[in-house]
């Protein structure tokens, strides 16, 4: 089984995620060994509708280490780049302790975590 | 340009094949750096992916040695560039980047705050009351006249007040600080909350809430009503007061919103487009 990949949304414009949670995942991915993505802000990516949401979104499992899970699938959506809900987990950072949040980003195994859609899939 | 058309720059730390790896704290602090400004930053090791379309501008950081950067460059796209990090300090990663950015014209990132409304279709009833609400010109319809979040970057900064506004909690600002507004889960008790709901029949004139409820059965618009279009601005701004008593509302919002003449011709503007997508969903008779 291929391992999920891993994004991790840095928030740079706001103080939504603590700081010393960002800085303790983002030094513990980098520690992993992993290979990983990471985005200064996926909000603004969802905004500039940057094609490489659609990458990550289209291409198997995937871990994504940022805020609310309706928050991303729906920020995801805004981009053209639905989410898969059973290939998605996503570790929210405003509120898991940064061990918590790391140990999930660097498990083998992904636990499906998206808001289930209320009319089939999402798109737009 | 709007940002929709921009690209951007994207910063691989390549620890693949013909490359050594980063120290693990050199790593952390070219991430961290490259983040804080702005960059998408991929570390990539052998087989490793990189998030990409095939088309965005690209810096390679790798410790490579000069002489196979010069043979990977040789080969490399133009868009791609490659460079030895071998020798180069955070400070001067940062400064390749910046530098391959200005080069192929990328976007700076971080100039704007991305603060906009993201919609929650599993929610969202397509009543329109955002579109007709929102006086910047945030919200449009799309071909089959969906609600839709159209210009990201018109949304006022802080300010999540079509949020309050939606019966159905339906829209987020996810660097909002508080639930169910930053995407947390919707709860009845947020439904009910008397702060949630900011009487739009306050702003509209007319008892919107009990309109949506007969809509179905009355195939009637909310809008049908006629109103008195100074009573509708007096309105709107005794709304806009409330929510900024309320902390909701930074004042620099309050002292950017146009006049009054220009916010009563964007309200009925707002309201025409609302109308009419309402219209073309076979709301009204």
């Amino acid at each position: 089984m291929t391992r999920p990949r891993v994004l991790y949304c840095h928030c740079a414009y706001a103080q939504v995620i603590p700081k010393d949670v960002k800085e303790s995942v983002l030094r513990s991915l980098c520690d992993s060994g992993l290979p990983f993505d990471a985005v200064a802000d996926l909000c603004e990516m969802s905004a500039r509708r940057d094609p490489s949401l659609k990458t990550l979104a289209g291409d198997g499992t995937l871990k994504i280490a940022a805020c609310y899970p309706r928050a991303v699938k729906w920020l995801f959506n805004a981009a053209g780049a639905p989410l898969e809900i059973q290939h998605c987990e996503v570790v929210n950072m405003r509120i898991e302790t940064a061990a918590d949040a790391s140990l999930k980003l660097v498990a083998d195994t992904l636990s499906p975590n998206l808001p289930p859609d209320k009319s089939g899939p999402s798109g737009s | 340009m709007s940002l929709k058309d921009e690209q951007t720059l994207r910063v691989v730390l390549y620890e693949g094949g013909g490359s050594q790896s980063f120290e693990n704290d050199r790593r952390y602090q070219a991430m961290s750096a490259l983040l804080d400004r702005g960059y998408s930053v991929t570390r990539t090791t052998v087989g490793g992916r990189v998030a990409e379309d095939g088309e965005q501008p690209m810096l390679v950081l790798g410790c490579f040695g000069e002489e196979a950067a010069g043979d990977l460059q040789a080969r490399a796209e133009p868009r791609v560039r490659l460079k030895n990090a071998s020798r180069l300090d955070v400070v001067a990663m940062v400064a390749e980047a910046d530098s391959f950015r200005g080069e192929t014209g990328a976007a700076a990132q971080g100039a704007w705050k991305p603060w906009f409304p993201v919609i929650d279709y599993d929610r969202c009833t397509n009543c329109m009351q955002c579109l007709s609400f929102c006086l910047f010109g945030v919200y449009g319809v799309d071909a089959g006249q969906r609600i839709q979040v159209q210009n990201n970057d018109q949304c006022k900064t802080n300010c999540p007040a079509c949020s309050r506004v939606c019966p159905e909690a339906a829209i987020m600002f996810p660097k909002y600080k508080a639930g169910p507004i930053n995407g947390d889960v919707v709860s009845e008790s947020d439904l009910n909350r008397e702060k949630m709901k900011i009487d739009i029949s306050a702003l509209l004139g007319g008892d919107v809430y009990q309109m949506l409820r007969e809509r179905s059965d009355k195939a009637k618009s909310r809008f049908s009503k006629e109103r008195d279009s100074e009573k509708a601005l007096k309105e709107r701004q005794k709304c806009l007061v409330k929510l900024a008593q309320a902390g909701d509302i930074p004042a620099e919002v309050l002292m950017s919103l146009p006049s009054p003449e220009e916010i009563a011709k964007r309200a009925l503007e707002a309201k025409a487009k609302a109308e009419a997508a309402l219209k073309a969903q076979g709301n009204t008779p």
